[in-house]
Parts: C-alpha cells; structure tokens; sequence
C-alpha cells in the first residue's frame, strides 16, 4: 500500500509538469489546429536558463536563501522563453497560416532542430547538474515520504493552472482568445486582434514551459539539451488523452499520464511476472494512450469533431 | 523552371524521337552515376548514393500513405524497422540462420504489411492529429521493444543491436565486394548501387501505376473527403487498410536493403526522428507527388552530408574552425527546412492537384484566405 501511495505521488508530481506543458499545447491547438513541435524544445530552453542563472548565483557566492536563487533563476527563464515563443510564431508559423497544414508543422521540426542544436552548441552535450541550493526535507504521510520540493512543484503548478483558467474564463483577453478559438472569422469582425491574441496563447504557453522546465530540472537535478524532446511528446500525448484543445482535458491529461505511468512503472515487473520490467515505463503511457484513443477517438474531455465538409 | 519542363514534354509527346534521347541519357547517367559519385567526390558518397536510394524508397511509401491518402503517419520508421530487423534475424550469426536474399527481403516486406494491417485495424476511426499522435506512439512502443527484447530470451539483442549481417548475395556474388564480372571490375557498393536502383526503379513503377488506378483514385477521393467518398461506393475501411499495408510494405523493403548493406542494425536508427525526416521528405518535396518526393528524398539525404564540409569552409573563410562542423551541421539543416518550408509551402514540386489549390481563382483565394488557417478541409 505504502508502495502504491508512493508511486501516485511521484506520478502526481511528473504529472503537475506534464500538465503544466500540455497546456502549451492544448491552447495552441486550440487556436491555430497546429501541432507546436517546439513546444518541449522551449521547455528545455526555460530549464537550461534558469539553470545558468541558478549556477551563476550559487557559484558567485551572493548571500540568498535557495529559494529566492530559483526564484531569480525562474523569473529570468519566464520572459526568455516568452520572447522565445513570440519570436517563433512571428517567424515560423505565421507566414504559413494559409499553407496546407503540413507545412507549418516541418517549419515547427526544423525549429526544434535548430533550437536543440544551438542549446548544445552553448551548453554542451553533458548532462548539466542543478545546484543543490534547495534545502530538501522529507514528510512521512502514511508510510510514503514526499519532500518539500515536490509539494512546491504540485502547488506551484495548481497555482499557475488556477491563474491559467481565471485568465481564459474571467479576463477580456480571454474571452478574445476563446472568441479566436471558436470561430477567428467572427472573432476578427467583433473587433478582436487575431494576430495579438495568437501571439498573447504562444506567450503565455512558453511562460509556462518555462516554468515547467525548472521543475523538472529541479525535481530530476539534471537538464540536458536533449531532455525537452520526450517531455514534449509526453506532454503532448498527454493534451490528446484529455482532448485537445481542451484546457481542463489538457490538467487532467497530464496528471493521469503521470500516475499512469508511474504506476505503471513500479507494478509491470509484478503484473508480467518478471517479464517486463520498468523500463517499459514508455510503452505503457503510449499504450494506455493508444487504447484510449481507440475507444474515444476525441480524448477524454474533447468534444466529437464534428466533420466539415 | 515548371514550364520548361513542361515545354520538353510536349516536345517529347510530339516526336518519339526525343523522347527515347532522354530516356537513354537518364539511363546512361543513372549507370555510370556510382562511377563518376566515386572519381568526383570520393568513395563515401557511393554510400551517400546508395542511402538516396533506400530513402527513396521509404519516402515514396509514405508517399502512399500520408500523401495519396491523406494519413498522417509519424511511425513509419516502425515498418522500415520491422523489415531491418526481420533480415538480422533470419540472416546473420545471431539465431545462426542464413537464409536467402530472396526469401529474406519478401518476407521482411510482407511481415510489415502485416504490421502496417496491425496499426491501421484499430485506428480506422481516427483522424488527423489524433491518427498523428497514436502513429507516433505505435512508432515509439516498437522501438523500445526493440531496446529491451534482449530478456527473458534474447531476440533483438537490445541496445547493442545485431552484428555481423549477411551481406546481400545474389547467385553467390557478394553485391558489398569488388567483383570483376565480365571482365569489368565493380568497386564494393557499386553492385548493390545496381541492386537498390532497380528495385527503386519498380517502386516507382508501382507508385505511377497505383496512383491513376481506381485504387489510387479512391485514396484521393478519402483524402480530400471521407464521407464523401464513403457515399460513393468506396469501401473506406479497406481502402485505407490497402494504403497501411502498401506503404509499410515498401518500409519493410527498404529496411531488409538497409540491413544488408549496412551488416548491422541497431534500435537507434529507427528514433522517431528518422519517422519525421522521412516526413519532410514527402512534404518538403511536395506531397503526392512522385517526382516531388523523390527530389525531395534526394535533398534531404544530400544536405546533411554537405553540411559535412562546412569545417572546411569554415578554415578557408576564417583560416581557422571557429565551430565544430559536427555540431553546426543539423543547425543549419533545421534552418534550412524551416527557410525551404517558408518559401515554397506547398513543397518543392507539387503535384498538379495541390499547385490547383494554391493558384486558386480569386474568389476561391478569397475564400480560403478568410480561414486563419487551413484551408485543406
């Protein structure tokens, strides 16, 4: 039992980053029907930032409590990966909105690549250590431990989701964006900017890559150019389980794929006997995510596409 | 550049004459084409050559499925690894079999057709994105099977791959030597370069001839409208089955000439990066398109073994390597698809159906320009 609450806290932790990327994802998708592949690229761009910064600080010697070097480290990824993300959609996407819909998507690869490569031409092809500038301490609930810097992960990132649903639901700009989502036609007649509010989701999604990128680092102590590519494609995978273009579908995606697939990770070697063992971690979150698929072709929350002819 | 092909093939329609004087310059070039790769640019680019090759073939396989079609596939390296790995089991020191070539290669393409069937069957229902997302994971799951099927039982060998393949043999000749044949002395590679040409050769044939049959005709009709072509007597479920089983076919095909030329497979060469790489292949070169495809497999499999030469460029410009090349090369490779894609969307040669679509009369423009975005639906 202690095992199993273990494993679904680890999975809730991976899951709150995996929720946190997806969202990037699901509200570009939302608007623009475009896959974002360089949407985990930006993640690791956040993650190897505020690791420089973080680096930096601690081995510069200033007097600061840990937390507020992280801090320091988050605030500066925020606005780089902003700038990020703006400066992508300005160059790759927006020329190419009348382009068939592949089109966007091989500039979005040949923008991962370049943003891989050039994050490896500054920092390297090692594996880059987080300092250990967080104090952790260790809680026992019920026979599991969860440490300090997972519950900060978990609240950090409800806060940012509950920030996330108030802006799209409650602000002006949200509406817009909403507006845009459904119909960018109409939107445009009553008088919204459409290039704006595409710009304003490509934003406000890398600022959450951003952060996300942190966590991670943090939580795994390690960043590696390398490292935005899986999480990606399991952030991505996890915005398809809940339903694409779906913010909720998007929050509820990457919490399950995380506990899936921590669960899944700590009990196949039992339920095969042996046969599998955890490092099939990666063919469970794809298998649950293709069955899922199979019996609800629009994810768990999306609505039934409906064809237009 | 478009007319003047067009030019030359009304020429050609004219008078046979021309015609059967540029089919035998093609074909004179394409035999001697190892020959001059070899005094030209050096014995690496015969390997370069013979990799085109193999990556036309892939390419023109996905061609059938994402660009006849219309499925998004981002797992097809599944299939060219299914093919792979099939001719490094039954051909190499691993089980001790050693089967024939000609047995291998068949079975490895049928064995991914059967593949293909597999993935298709149970996403029949999905569309676009979520048919994308659920091919990539199909791609993924194969590829880290491969990784670990080294235990209980050894099958794969997992990580380290398996050594030490049979090099393709045809009537006891080893296509990877020197062999003098007739009197002519053939350096190792331009054999198999024989080999490779023909069989892309009649998967071109095949692709051509597929594409105006009725089948061709109804892959056209669900790519463009799926209810619609379900309304008039497709049999949709079938029909697209065909094009998973095709298309893999094809991958599986290459992958089995991928294995014997290369003696050595490993999970490695089938990352999902090869996946989108053989995507934008297809994309790049202008989707549906045979010719396009094919410029477009050419290009990609040529550019990054160009970029090879940017240390030397780098020495003679600033006399010294400021940055490693190995480093820059994909750099500018992403570059260059993302400055590729910007400048011609629909793709280097598109075909005329899609080239229709964008010089759109104006009204139809206009109507499409009011989309944000797609205007495919």
């Amino acid at each position: 039992m202690d095992i199993f609450l273990q494993q679904v806290i680890n999975g809730l932790v991976l899951g709150s980053v995996y929720a946190l990327v997806a969202l990037g994802y699901t509200m570009v998708y939302g608007i623009l029907e475009l896959i974002n592949f360089a949407h985990g690229e930006i993640t690791m761009v956040g993650a190897m930032v505020s690791l420089a910064v973080v680096s930096a600080l601690a081995g510069s010697g200033v007097d600061m409590p840990g937390v507020m070097i992280v801090l320091t480290g988050v605030l500066t990824a925020i606005p780089v990966c902003m700038g990020l993300g703006y400066s992508i959609e300005r160059v790759a996407y927006r020329p190419l909105r009348h382009a068939p819909r592949l089109a966007p998507l091989i500039t979005a690869i040949g923008i991962s690549i370049v943003l891989q490569n050039a994050a490896m031409l500054i920092w390297g092809r090692q594996y880059i250590p987080f300092p250990p500038v967080l104090q952790i301490t260790r809680y026992d609930i019920g026979g599991a431990t969860i440490t300090n810097l997972q519950i900060a992960i978990i609240v950090l990132s409800a806060c940012a989701m509950i920030g996330l649903v108030f802006l799209v639901n409650k602000t002006r700009l949200g509406r817009a964006m909403r507006a845009t989502a459904q119909s960018p036609q109409v939107a445009g007649l009553m008088g919204v900017n459409i290039n704006s509010i595409i710009s304003a989701t490509f934003v406000i999604g890398s600022g959450l890559a951003a952060i996300a990128g942190v966590m991670v680092s943090a939580y795994y102590g390690l960043a590696h150019y390398y490292m935005g590519f899986m999480l990606g494609l399991k952030a991505f995978s996890a915005a398809v389980l809940g339903g694409i273009g779906n913010l909720t579908g998007a929050m509820l995606g990457g919490l399950l794929l995380g506990v899936i697939e921590s669960l899944g990770a700590g009990y196949i070697g039992d339920l095969t006997g042996g046969f599998l063992g955890s490092h099939y971690q990666d063919v469970f979150a794809f298998f649950v995510l293709i069955l899922v698929l199979v019996f609800r072709p629009s994810g768990l929350l999306g609505e039934r596409v409906v064809d237009r002819a | 550049m478009r007319a003047a092909i067009e030019k030359f093939l009304t020429l050609a329609k004219k008078d046979r004459r021309v015609a059967w004087a540029a089919f035998a310059a093609v074909a004179i070039l394409l035999a001697v084409l190892p020959m001059l790769v070899d005094m030209g640019l050096g014995r690496s680019w015969v390997r370069v050559l013979n990799f085109t090759l193999i990556y036309i073939m892939l390419a023109l396989g996905l061609n059938i499925v994402v660009g006849f079609a219309g499925l998004l596939d981002l797992g097809y390296v599944a299939f060219y690894a299914v093919g792979a790995y099939v001719y490094a089991l039954l051909s190499s020191p691993h089980f001790g079999l050693h089967l024939p070539f000609w047995f291998v290669l068949p079975f490895g393409a049928l064995l991914a057709a059967f593949f293909g069937v597999l993935l298709g069957a149970p996403t029949l229902r999905l569309r676009g994105d979520y048919l994308a997302i659920v091919t990539l994971g199909f791609g993924e799951i194969i590829r880290i099977f491969l990784n670990n099927l080294n235990a209980p039982f050894n099958l794969t060998n997992g990580p380290q791959g398996i050594n030490l393949i049979d090099p393709i043999r045809i009537g006891g000749v080893n296509l990877n030597q020197t062999t003098t044949l007739a009197g002519i002395e053939f350096q190792g590679g331009y054999l198999l370069y024989y080999l490779f040409l023909a069989l892309t050769i009649a998967v071109i044939f095949v692709c051509m001839r597929l594409q105006d049959s009725r089948l061709g005709r109804a892959w056209v009709a669900i790519r463009e409208d799926e209810v619609a072509a379900a309304a008039m007597g497709i049999n949709t479920r079938n029909v697209k089955l065909l094009a998973f089983a095709m298309g893999a076919s094809f991958g599986g095909l290459s992958g089995g000439l991928f294995a014997g030329f290369q003696g050595f497979v490993s999970p490695e060469s089938f990352h999902l990066l090869e996946s989108i790489m053989i995507l934008c292949m297809v994309v790049l070169g202008g989707m549906g398109n045979i010719a396009g495809v094919i410029l477009g497999a050419v290009l990609l499999t040529v550019l990054p073994e160009a970029l090879r030469y940017i240390g030397e460029f780098e020495r003679a410009v600033f006399g010294q390597i400021i940055v490693d090349p190995s480093d820059l090369r994909l750099l500018l490779f992403g570059m260059a698809l993302v400055i590729m894609m910007l400048f011609r969307p629909m793709g280097m040669l598109p075909s005329t159906r899609r080239a229709r679509e964008f010089e759109a009369d104006d009204a139809v423009l206009d109507q499409e320009r009011a989309s944000v975005y797609d205007s495919q639906r």
